[in-house]
């Protein structure tokens, strides 16, 4: 028995990388659109917004770990950061929600920046450990903070009026910004992961050596894709503060970040559509089973152990399997 | 008595051996961590479970069968290894051909199922535990009071540490171990069961941190979440030491809980933190950890 890994195991179905968007993404963006418009007539929305707040999420870690091929475990950081920064600019400064979202993202993006010029110096499940560290701090300094509000958090945060202009207390028209600015987040992931950009990532994630030797600057790569990764799970976090109107340690927890990578890992890594299924599944999981306590951690758990065991390439991942044809 | 730096000796020493205290557990279970990638090249994202499971079976072992901590400090961790040794049959040593990233994942899901049922089942208020009459009460130094139990606790730590450090680095078993670590193949071509010892060491490993577990379950009371922090903050330690060398992993445990302890005394507001802080400052000074061997 060999214990050396292969190398490629996280392989993916070829993928048509750069040029049009092929026809059947454009059908599924379509479907995934004009089911979002009809599903708040039927399904409560709040539900909705918070399956597509942690879609984006887990997509964006999803940039970084599918297509990156780099595991971090303190994503928590950029959202609940940005969660917080979003909360108090809503709440103390007073500012709309739109511009509240923006200063989140930014905070998302420089929290980014900084614990990814860190993190990037080391590789595999070092990188993974040091992500999870630098989390860990970003949650202490929460809990500590004046502006956090420790453990309350940042509670009944208004959700303001868009622009200044429409109001955001009906849950419809709160639902319809946050669809478009989810909607928005994973056009722009697709469009990422689809440049030339993109293409030199993925070089990096199969050979990293081999991208070295070729003359990329593979760390400038990397800490790229981490800052546009910790910027949009600062923009899902951001989002769902003004939506729960509430920013609190649960955020920036460890097992936030876990639950990001559990959703991307079961929707199906290094795919596009994979996290959104994901998210949709855990969520209404813990939705369904939040009466149950403790039981939704070990439910994880065992689904954790389950996807890493037999389903690694995740829901989504097999059905592209089968199909033949990248998701 | 006399202040140094302002400080009350009392207070300065105190925080001093309560750093030690927390060293012993950094530096036994970066100790079990970095024998276990050694080996197996995944980070046992569990072992802070294990940790926990070790000092909450110490605690059932007391209440439901009345057997003693003495007993329970040799049969936890055998106890608690052999469940490694179960997991790592079971579930573990089916991902080797696969990315390191998939360990790590794994582990991750067997410490949520893990805590999930020691919190169900025991609360997360905390069961207490007992220091054993043998080691109640304490030493008045001159300079500082000691309690016994903690005394005891850096030794019996320190002894367990240098006694994995020498069964590794000056004998044969641990010549074996360091070869398998180097090359796997060949050392199985040389006719030794390599897929038992990575076995046995996963155990090994595990029950290191259960160890640690028995020990702590005394000073902290017995908690499902109390392995789940430090566990992050002992992949901190892991980072700054690197994981190459097992004197290195002892030395930096030790260390940082000695700085930790410093820190508290001087600036309590940074005390959370200042391991993680260390580990920014080595990144940026020696990526590869203080006694990391570069890749």
């Amino acid at each position: 028995m060999s214990v050396v890994a292969e190398p490629n195991t996280m392989r993916l179905p070829e993928e048509r990388t750069t040029g049009a968007m092929p026809g059947y993404h454009i059908a599924i963006f379509a479907l995934l659109l004009g089911l979002a418009l009809i599903a708040p007539f039927f399904l409560y929305p709040v539900f909705l917004m918070k399956v597509m707040c942690f879609a984006l999420f887990a997509c964006a870690l999803n940039l970084l770990l599918g297509f990156g091929g780099l595991l971090s475990f303190g994503h928590a950081a950029f959202f609940g950061g940005a969660a917080y920064v979003s909360a108090h600019a809503a709440k103390v400064w007073g500012l709309t929600p739109e511009v509240a979202i923006i200063l989140g993202t930014l905070s998302g993006a420089l929290l980014g920046l900084v614990i990814g010029s860190f993190a990037i110096r080391r590789q595999g499940i070092y990188f993974a450990m040091v992500t999870l560290a630098f989390a860990q701090m970003v949650y202490f300094a929460a809990l500590q903070m004046p502006f956090t509000g420790g453990e309350d958090g940042i509670q009944n945060v208004p959700r303001g009026d868009l622009f200044g202009v429409i109001s955001l207390n009906s849950d419809m028209s709160l639902y319809f910004m946050v669809l478009a600015i989810v909607f928005g987040g994973l056009l722009a992931i697709y469009r990422i992961i689809h440049s030339p950009f993109g293409q030199v990532l993925k070089a990096i994630r199969e050979n990293e050596p081999r991208a070295i030797s070729l003359g990329y600057r593979v760390n400038n790569y990397k800490l790229t894709v981490f800052v546009l990764s910790a910027a949009l799970a600062g923009l899902a976090g951001a989002t769902k503060a003004i939506v729960f109107q509430l920013a609190s340690l649960t955020d920036v927890h460890w097992s936030m970040s876990g639950e990001a990578v559990l959703m991307t890992l079961i929707g199906g890594m290094g795919t596009v559509f994979g996290p959104l299924v994901g998210a949709a599944i855990i969520v209404t999981m813990q939705n369904y089973l939040a009466s149950l306590g403790a039981w939704v951690t070990i439910i994880q758990g065992f689904i954790f152990v389950i996807a890493v065991l037999l389903f690694r390439e995740g829901v989504v991942g097999l059905i592209a399997k089968r199909l033949r044809r990248p998701l | 008595m006399i202040d140094l730096l302002g400080i009350p000796p009392q207070a300065l020493f105190g925080q001093l051996l309560l750093g030690l205290i927390n060293g012993a557990f950094y530096a036994i279970l970066s100790l079990g961590l970095a024998i276990i990638f050694g080996l197996l090249n995944i980070i046992n994202f569990a072992h802070g479970a294990q940790y926990m499971l070790g000092a909450l079976v110490s605690w059932m072992l007391l209440n439901y069968l009345g057997i003693n901590y003495w007993w329970a400090l040799l049969l936890v961790p055998i106890i608690v290894g052999f469940t490694g040794v179960v997991l790592e049959r079971v579930l573990i040593s089916r991902l080797y051909h696969l990315d390191h990233l998939y360990g790590l994942l794994l582990t991750f899901g067997l410490a949520l199922i893990i805590q999930g049922f020691a919190r169900n089942y025991y609360g997360i208020s905390g069961l207490p535990y007992t220091i054993p009459s043998q080691l109640a009460g304490g030493q008045n130094l001159g300079f500082m009071f000691l309690p016994n139990y903690r005394g005891w606790v850096v030794v019996a730590s320190l002894a367990v540490c240098i006694t994995t450090w020498f069964v590794i680095e000056k004998t044969k078993l641990g010549a074996y171990l360091r070869a398998a670590t180097e090359n796997p193949s060949l050392v199985g071509a040389f006719g030794i069961n390599v897929p038992r010892m990575i076995t046995l060491t996963y155990g090994f490993g595990v029950a290191l941190a259960a160890f640690a577990g028995v020990l702590a379950a005394p000073i902290y009371s017995v908690n499902p979440n109390m392995g789940a922090d430090l566990i992050i903050v002992v992949f901190a330690v892991v980072v700054i030491g690197g994981m190459g060398s097992i004197l290195g992993s002892i030395l930096t445990g030790f260390g940082l809980g000695l700085v930790e302890g410093l820190t508290r005394v001087f600036y309590p507001e940074g005390s959370a933190v200042v391991i993680f802080v260390i580990m920014a400052l080595v990144l940026l000074v020696k990526p590869a950890g203080l006694f990391g061997r570069t890749a």
